[in-house]
């Protein structure tokens, strides 16, 4: 009677093995960037009056975000109309 | 320093698929690729239909740059989420992760082949030489680097579409809301830039109870 149990019992483990689930959902992971370096928007001079591109100095961070704020500022049509 | 955000106002949206018209032209997106497109919510239902326009959001914790297997994508200092053609290999993980289904597979041959992945750029080009011949045809126009906004925002005819930095765009959204006292939600807000730890990212408050001013 021993033997069958004991044998069950081994055969029961065997048979749930199965049961004992594991994570399946892949962790994101915070890549690297490997690709090619790229430059920055205010590195190079802005474009001449008649393409209305704004004005900053180039190489100047401050200067162009300050030209394009005012681009942004033209969207507010409350703004356009009542001034 | 700017975090550049695209911001559309479902009450003005007309679907009139300027934007898409717009990004199409100007940066000569290939047939069957839109980095831009107008959907409707609530199609059909009488006064609770609403559009708005999609494109990459380039969020502040973006997906498609976490499950990228090549590490293609690379956030600029003004927030915007570019990547290198050069290296995508194009396996669509990123448009499986991407809440906007922004990413974009131009199809090549005669079997169906996916090409290299194309998104909004926010007009930002790619890493090329700025306004190059080559960031134009791998990227697209790099509008930033001639202090322009995205050619879809600034074409926008009702101003629906805002494009910018996100706490300048965030304000005329706020005055607009206030002036007329409705239409408080932004779609899509909440899920590129809400788990931002930045204070600044946080959707327009609730505009007062009340009627139209």
């Amino acid at each position: 009677m021993k033997p069958v149990v004991s044998l069950a019992l081994i055969a029961a483990v065997l048979a749930l093995a199965a049961c004992g689930e594991r994570e399946q959902v892949a962790e994101f992971k915070r890549g690297k960037y490997q690709g090619k370096p790229d430059t920055q928007p205010w590195a190079n001079a802005p474009l001449p009056n008649e393409f209305r591109g704004g004005s900053w100095k180039a190489g100047d961070r401050a200067s162009w975000e300050n030209s394009v704020l005012e681009r942004q500022l033209a969207q507010h049509e409350h703004k356009r109309i009542y001034q | 320093m700017a975090r550049m955000k695209f911001l559309c106002d479902a009450e003005r949206c007309i679907e009139c698929n300027g934007c898409v018209t717009a990004c199409k032209n100007e940066n000569e997106v290939p047939w069957g690729v839109n980095r831009r497109r107008v959907v409707t919510i609530n199609d059909g239902v009488v006064g609770a239909e609403k559009s708005i326009s999609v494109a990459c959001m380039h969020c502040s914790d973006a997906p498609c740059m976490a499950v990228c297997p090549v590490d293609c994508f690379y956030k600029t200092d003004d927030g915007v989420v570019l990547h290198d053609k050069d290296l995508c290999i194009g396996c669509g993980y990123c448009f499986y992760a991407c809440p906007f289904g922004a990413p974009q597979f131009p199809q090549a041959g005669a079997f169906g082949l996916r090409g290299k992945m194309d998104k909004c750029t926010f007009c930002a080009g790619g890493p090329e030489p700025d306004q190059s011949e080559t960031e134009f045809r791998k990227y697209g126009r790099n509008r930033l680097s001639e202090g322009k906004l995205p050619a879809c925002a600034e074409m926008c005819s009702t101003k629906a579409l805002l494009g910018g930095d996100g706490d300048v765009i965030a304000n005329i959204y706020r005055e607009r809301v206030l002036r007329r006292g409705k239409g408080s939600e932004v779609w899509g807000w909440g899920t590129a830039y809400g788990p931002s730890p930045r204070p600044g990212a946080q959707p327009p408050s609730a505009p007062p109870q009340g009627g139209k001013s």
